[in-house]
């Protein structure tokens, strides 16, 4: 019976193999490390030489330079290129020189100003740990989360609504209430479309879409009614109390609170979970061969559920880092899509949490230089959206970076990664 | 003799693996030449290499007397090669007509398909050769045998006159695959050649004229039927004596282990798969369930196993009802399963041996404590198991998926063997294994009966059934029609059982069989 139709290898099966296979485990530390994270680095390397030439192409200098000379064109291109990654650098890592002149200079709000870039981009990539996480510990368990962006607004929902309406609790029960609020709000946004594909089969895709335009219009309704601060004719929601915001490590304008540590500490648990306990063993198993996970006596039902729960839950822990560390209240639109890059960020990562770390990194630097690109160098902060495109191309497509780089294709075929069953399929 | 087909030095290289190793083989006009070797022997690269898949590494193909160059499947066929694979390349909703025509399509005014004409010659090639093939059925409808018969007349109709059959009889009844040997000889009587592989040590004897047994990528020896027998063939094949057959004593039965009465299954497509089926296996015996693939055995399975619900009846394990129980509860209960399709069923690939070694106990002390898997536990367990049961594996964290296939079973009858367990369902737990494998596998499952555990073997491989069973039950379309002593059993007996040809109904439910459902499969 191994001819059925439905064991045909599928595509998309296929690529997210390709995707997420991690290494091989018998090969040596260093060579695993090294193999994992090449494909990704040349393909950041490679989505950067074409954002420079889309920089080169779009700017009206070099257009201006041409009718001079090609040669003064080229040459004005790469001034272009340049002034633009530089500022993209200054804006995400800091300017060295300005570093430098700060310390010199004793200055403490110079000082906090120039290290501010950096600082800010780890605030940044905080949301993207959590949502890349969650996206990624649902891959590894065989589900497709695209609900992420959803369970990232009810999670601030009910972060927010612990943060502002429970009043007098000390922080260090409050920090903590609100935080499990907002991920208990983001495991109910999960688990109910876990529950239907568990049950009744109905695709978690399709189900976690859907879910997502729900909270984005119960937010926006909680926000211009229930929720909405009785003072402001703005939809937002009243102030959280100081008690549940999460400390801030400097003064102003370093914003850089304890989100980031706690997303750290959530990839580790994550890391723990899956790794290291049965539950773990479980997900994994379901994920990679549910009918194999079937026969050693798995129950696919409640793996399935779980897994979009925790991966929900993980998701609602994004939005209540944004209301209790960054904006202090529940605001309309309070999140540009963190829940759907997360699921960039997740492949990018191979779904294990040090790779989603990583990635996270990387786009929340890209995404605070842009700001600062955009200002110095008058390059519109699209344009990052599309290197981050090139890149995720790259990625999702290694074979062409393993042609144009002429690396070889790997020995090993069977990689510890994820199946994702066709649509319909599972 | 004039030799159509001559392999000079052929030498093929993988990563890593050296595939065919300056192979020599004559095929003489007229003859059934036969290539055997196990799994891996290097048979498969070989014929890949002859229809133009790989290009060799070294080495010379000669066609009646010129060297030619092979370099895709449109060279092999102009050159007059013709191949038919293991799984056949038929599209089931064409008629047989537009199968063969595919590819090379006979047209009129412009681009017109003339089916007629086409239609004319395939029943004039299959009226010449006895293949008794319709040209306007369609192929989803017809059985398995005649699929494969398809697959010939494409060959004739381009031509071919040299033909290569891998693994031909693998889908067949033996019934079905004695009137192969009947056809193959008819070929080769109207003048063309044919390179047969198998595995199958008697198929080679009943039809070869001459044997070639490749061993590691190499030609190890070179003989005819009449020269060799059985054993000496298996040991050239795997390079040391093997004992071909198992021996074991009479059985020691005790007391009923699995009940099943009045069972009713539904398939996948909600057709009924199992009817009404009653049975028992005893402790310390083998109940053997023969049958073409597709009556049912694999729902019967399932449903044994718990990985699938019974629309009625009631199944009784050691005196618990497991009529609706999980596949958990049967395993506790002291069950095990060696599953027919290892690599989607059997193992999680990616996961490393040791993690496929607990795969259905790693939630019980002492490979969990609380909800922590014990890695040291695992591991130590892995070691061990991997010693008792000769497992190569570079280590106990190489992921499944890279051991070869009969070192992965080996894994999945370590974890399912090493349990102290008072029922196994084994099924099909030597599919695609070489002989040296098999023969360790068979052994382990005659001594698991000899210490008193019941053992339901479902196996399509009626030698297997026969060497091993102390009861031989034949399913055909869901039902068993007979179960009989394994030691007076004779094949022939079983071939028309499995055909659903009981001494009582003769011919009639043959009529029915062409449209059962293995032809849609």
């Amino acid at each position: 019976m191994s001819d059925k139709p439905t064991e045909k290898p599928d595509a998309g099966k296929v690529l997210l193999e390709e995707l997420n296979g991690g290494p091989p485990s018998h090969l040596p530390l260093s060579r695993r490390i090294g193999r994992t994270l090449l494909i990704p680095a040349l393909a950041v390397f490679s989505g950067l030489v074409l954002g420079a030439i889309l920089i080169a192409f779009t700017s009206q200098s070099v257009y201006s330079a041409w009718s001079i000379s090609p040669w003064e064109a080229v040459k004005a291109g790469i001034n272009e290129v340049r002034l633009a990654y530089g500022a993209l650098f200054a804006g995400s890592i800091g300017d060295p020189a300005r570093i430098l002149d700060a310390l010199r200079s004793g200055d403490s709000l110079e000082v906090r100003r120039a290290f501010n870039p950096i600082l800010e981009s780890l605030t940044a990539s905080t949301p993207y740990i959590f949502g890349s996480l969650a996206v990624a510990l649902g891959f590894r368990s065989g589900v497709f989360n695209i609900g992420v962006e959803g369970q990232i607004f009810i999670g601030a929902i009910f972060s927010a609504f612990v943060g502002y309406a429970v009043t007098g609790l000390p922080a260090i029960i409050h920090i903590p209430l609100a935080l499990l609020a907002g991920a208990l709000g983001g495991a109910i946004w999960g688990f109910i479309p876990g529950w239907l594909k568990a049950k009744t089969g109905g695709h978690e895709v399709i189900n976690t879409i859907m879910m997502n335009y729900i909270a984005f219009r119960l937010s926006d309704w909680l926000l211009s009614g229930p929720m909405k601060r009785p003072d402001s004719f703005n939809p937002v929601s009243p102030t959280i109390q100081p008690s549940a915001m999460l400390p801030r490590f400097f003064q102003s304008p370093i914003r850089f609170h304890l989100g980031f540590f706690i997303a750290l500490a959530t990839a580790w648990l994550v890391y723990w979970l899956l790794f290291r306990t049965r539950w773990g063993f479980d997900l994994r198993s379901v994920g990679i061969n549910p009918r194999a996970a079937r026969y050693a006596g798995m129950s696919i039902v409640t793996v399935t559920i779980m897994a979009m729960s925790l991966s929900g839950g993980l998701a609602g822990l994004a939005g209540a880092n944004e209301v209790l560390g960054l904006n202090h209240n529940l605001a309309m639109a309070f999140s540009s899509g963190y829940g759907f890059d997360s699921i960039a960020l997740a492949l990018l990562g191979k779904n294990h949490p040090v790779g989603v770390i990583l990635a996270s990194l990387l786009f929340g630097t890209l995404r605070t230089g842009a700001t600062r690109m955009q200002v110095v160098a008058q390059i519109p902060i699209d344009i990052i959206t599309v290197l981050q495109a090139f890149i995720l191309i790259f990625i999702a497509a290694p074979a062409i970076i393993r042609t144009i780089y002429r690396l070889r294709t790997p020995e090993t075929e069977e990689e510890e990664g994820v199946t994702i069953r066709g649509w319909g399929g599972g | 003799m004039e030799a159509v087909l001559e392999l000079r030095g052929i030498t093929k290289r993988f990563p890593g693996v050296l595939a065919n190793d300056r192979i020599d083989l004559t095929l003489n006009q007229g003859e059934i030449h036969a290539l055997l070797g196990e799994n891996g022997a290097g048979k498969t690269t070989l014929m890949n290499i002859l229809y133009g898949l790989y290009a060799p590494d070294e080495g010379e193909v000669i066609v009646r007397g010129k060297p030619v160059q092979i370099e895709d499947p449109g060279d092999a066929i102009s050159v007059g090669i013709g191949m038919v694979h293991q799984h056949f390349m038929l599209i089931p909703v064409f008629t047989v007509t537009e199968n063969v025509m595919l590819g090379k399509e006979s047209l009129r005014f412009g681009d017109f398909l003339d089916r007629a004409t086409a239609a004319e010659r395939i029943q004039d090639i299959s009226d010449q050769y006895h293949l008794e093939v319709d040209p306007s059925c369609f192929v989803k409808d017809i059985p398995v045998g005649v699929q494969q018969r398809v697959e010939i007349v494409k060959l004739l109709y381009r031509e071919a006159d040299i033909l290569i059959l891998d693994e031909p009889t693998a889908v067949l009844t033996p019934q079905e695959a004695n009137e192969l040997f009947k056809i193959m000889r008819s070929l080769v009587d109207k003048g063309k050649s044919i390179i047969f592989i198998t595995h199958k040590l008697r198929e080679v004897l009943d039809v070869a004229d001459r044997i070639t047994v490749l061993r590691r990528g190499a030609v190890v020896g070179s003989t005819t039927p009449d020269k060799t027998d059985q054993d000496s063939l298996a040991e050239m094949m795997v390079g040391r004596e093997v004992q071909l057959g198992v021996e074991k004593g009479k059985p020691k039965v005790g007391d009923v282990v699995l009940e099943v009465e009045d069972l009713l299954v539904l398939d996948d497509r909600k057709q009924l798969a199992v009817d009404d089926i009653t049975l028992d296996v005893r402790a310390g015996e083998i109940l053997g369930v023969a049958g073409v693939q597709g009556n049912g055995q694999t729902e019967l399975v399932e449903v044994v196993t718990g990985l699938r619900n019974p629309l009625s009846g009631k199944i009784d394990l050691l005196g618990t009802d497991i009529t609706h129980a999980s596949p958990r509860e049967i395993t506790e209960l002291g069950s095990a399963h060696v599953p027919e399709d290892r690599q989607q069923d059997g193992l999680v690939l990616p996961f490393s041996v040791a993690d496929n070694l607990v795969l259905n106990t790693y939630y019980l002390p002492p490979f969990s404590e609380g909800i922590f898997l014990q890695q040291d536990a695992i591991l130590e367990s892995a070691e061990e198991r991997i010693e008792q049961f000769d497992i190569r594996t570079p280590s106990a964290l190489t992921p499944a998926g890279s051991l070869s296939g009969g070192n992965q079973q080996k894994v999945i009858v370590a974890r399912e063997f090493s349990r102290p367990i008072k029922f196994l369902v084994a099924s099909q737990p030597t599919r695609g294994l070489d002989v040296g494998s098999i023969e360790y596998i068979h052994k382990r499952i005659v001594a698991k009966r000899d210490e008193g555990t019941a053992v339901l073997l479902v196996s399509p491989e009626l030698d297997e059934i026969m060497e091993l069973s102390d009861r031989i039950a034949v399913m055909f379309r869901g039902k068993i029609m007979a179960v009989v002593p394994g030691s007076d059993a004779t094949k022939e007996q079983i071939g028309l059982l499995m055909a659903g040809i009981t001494p009582e109904t003769g011919e009639v439910e043959k009529s029915k069989r062409s449209k059962s459902k293995r032809g849609s499969e």
